[in-house]
């Protein structure tokens, strides 16, 4: 369903009765937009904290700007603790994780899909069983496991456990059903193997529904706090940003110019997915209801 | 979603011909199927290992006293009774993240839609969207501290509270009768931007039609709100109470970086006393249990929404 037609045509319904902007329009909008720069205040005190210096976080009346701005801060913040190790390591789990979800959930996704086989709507219901049960359940018996691999405090541990979730299958697979069967064919006909029709005919066409799931996977991980907090004895080796940026906080828990620096630093990441994935937040929310939780 | 809607091959599928006729292990149809496995082993050893296998070794643990270090020993369902009968913090948990849920599920739900019908007349509503999102998509981490830092004393609602209604104000997260709803009014600020998109993709695609004729009808307003667009929109509300209700009932972060569970234990949540019995107790198999008694809550009120729905959901345009 198209929503420009529809914008389109309240707009002209809007104009039958008289003008866009009526005065109740008006201030509608103006209340608007300022119930959401209150919402967002938070995340600007946030900003405005970390260009203060220290000790004037608490000054009376409360002020967005303070004796200087110290840009400063946001380098102490590496000076303070390896935050620059946190950055990295949240980076490294985060991309590998999201490689990992993306070759595995997309080649079970055309499994289930696109091929014939005995067997798959069963093995398909067990894939979405999964889904409900929640991590909490899970983590315990991780932990044994990962003790028995041996991959108690090692990236290994902080990738693979999450990598396998039926959620990136279960997107792929709604988005792989809508393509056409005669592309398939076609290239059937011309020779290719599964396998080469998978590789060079699907995956091209899923691009976007890969988008999809890379972002919110790349998101989940990256913002993922629990699971990092249970497995990691050496936070200064190993800690993600969440778990380096509590540990940080419980430490200089009175500094709070830099901890503000550092949650800026680490909310720069999935602001700038959000702003690459607003065209599909929608449609990745609809499709799914579980992405980005 | 039903189930059968998600499994069932969808009609492209059906009326797909059956290129090459049925050759059981050999031909092309017998090829595909090995590619079948193969295109699929990856996920599905990794599911094997990482989700089937745990589920599994949680059932065990939680009828074994397992130690992190040290002999293991069959209890039976003793770790359940102990968690019922003995571990003072386990019944407030299960108070605490009932109390949570009760003050978040709605207000997160009320607000989201709220806002989602004041954004439908907006040109720019994709903006508004996204805006509110930056919560949600932001580390909860990140979020709990920087409203740690509101919550001060000497903080910013601390001052304002003062200085604009003269009001003196608690000591926020110190103050067992303040605490939870400091955790609730953040967790809204976090959770609100997923609902709103949901609502507002829902309100998005309300047949125009159906809208038109209730409008000539003499509907206006809140008989409109309620009579027609909430109706129409019950899917949604269903799965936004539905999804809603489940992650709140796996609260941890927030209260764990804005309270540590105080003070004393008026925030513990289940999942954190699941943490602590876990890893800090280092006491496995009750945590199992724990983990176990609180995905056996959020599918009994999952399932009591689901019976419920029949009563107030309208799938039918």
């Amino acid at each position: 369903m198209s929503t420009d037609s529809r914008t389109l045509a309240r707009a002209n319904s809007a104009r039958q009765q008289g003008s866009w902007w009526t005065p109740r329009r008006v201030v509608s909008h103006v209340l608007l937009v300022l119930v959401t720069f209150l919402f967002l205040t938070p995340v600007l005190y946030a900003l405005a904290t970390a260009l203060k210096p220290a000790g004037e976080t608490f000054a009376s009346p409360p002020s967005l700007v303070g004796s200087s701005v110290r840009w400063q801060n946001f380098a102490d913040v590496f000076d303070y603790l390896p935050f620059q190790r946190f950055v990295v390591n949240g980076l490294l789990v985060a991309v590998v994780g999201t490689l990992v979800v993306l070759a595995a959930s997309s080649l079970g996704a055309y499994a289930f899909a696109r091929l014939r086989w005995r067997g798959r709507e069963s093995l398909f219901l067990l894939f979405l069983g999964t889904l409900m049960v929640p991590q909490e359940v899970l983590v315990v018996p991780m932990f044994i496991l990962m003790q028995e691999f041996g991959w108690v405090n090692s990236y290994q541990a902080l990738v693979f456990p999450w990598a396998f979730t039926a959620f990136g299958t279960f997107l792929l697979r709604q988005f792989f059903r809508q393509i056409p069967y005669e592309l398939q064919e076609a290239a059937t006909l011309d020779g290719c193997s599964p396998l080469r029709t998978f590789r060079s005919v699907m995956l091209p066409i899923a691009k976007p529904a890969l988008g999809v799931v890379a972002v919110f996977t790349f998101i989940s991980y990256w913002n993922s706090f629990l699971w990092p907090l249970i497995i990691v004895n050496d936070v200064h080796d190993l800690g993600t940003v969440p778990l380096g940026l509590s540990l940080f906080f419980g430490q200089n828990s009175n500094q709070w110019h830099l901890v503000m620096a550092a949650s800026v630093i680490s909310l720069v990441p999935t602001l700038l997915l959000l702003i690459a994935l607003q065209k599909h937040l929608v449609k990745g929310i609809a499709a799914t209801g579980l992405a980005g939780r | 979603m039903a189930v059968s809607e998600l499994t069932e091959p969808n009609r492209t599928a059906k009326s797909a011909p059956p290129v090459k006729q049925r050759t059981g292990g050999r031909g092309p149809r017998g090829r595909e199927r090995w590619y079948a496995y193969g295109f699929l082993s990856p996920g599905l050893i990794g599911l094997t290992v990482f989700t089937l296998f745990p589920v599994g070794m949680a059932v065990v643990m939680s009828l074994h006293e397992w130690p992190i270090f040290g002999e293991r020993s069959f209890l039976g369902i003793d770790n359940f009774r102990h968690l019922l009968a003995e571990d003072p913090t386990f019944l407030v948990s299960v108070r605490n993240t009932f109390v949570f849920t009760a003050l978040f599920l709605p207000l997160n739900v009320v607000l989201s839609l709220a806002l989602a019908f004041w954004i439908a007349n907006c040109r720019a509503r994709q903006v508004f969207r996204v805006l509110f999102f930056i919560p949600t998509i932001t580390p909860m981490v990140v979020s709990a501290v920087i409203w740690k830092l509101l919550y001060q004393p000497d903080g910013v609602f601390d001052h304002y509270l003062g200085s604009w209604f003269g009001v003196d104000a608690p000591n926020f997260l110190a103050d067992p009768d303040t605490a939870m709803f400091a955790v609730v009014a953040m967790s809204v600020w976090q959770g609100i931007g997923y609902n709103l998109i949901v609502f507002s993709a829902a309100i998005d695609a309300l047949p125009t039609s159906v809208l038109e004729a209730a409008e000539i009808d003499g509907a206006r307003g809140l008989v409109k709100f309620l009579r027609v667009q909430l109706p129409l929109m019950s899917p949604a509300v269903f799965f936004v109470t539905t999804m809603t209700m489940i992650t709140s009932m796996q609260v941890f972060t927030q209260t764990y970086i804005l309270t540590k569970g105080g003070p004393g234990d008026s925030t513990v949540t289940m999942v954190q006393n699941v943490y602590e019995n876990g890893f800090i107790s280092r006491d496995l198999g009750v945590a199992a249990a724990g983990a176990w008694l609180l995905f056996a809550v959020i599918l009994l009120i999952t399932a009591v929404q689901f019976v419920g729905q029949k009563r107030w959901v309208h799938y039918e345009h």
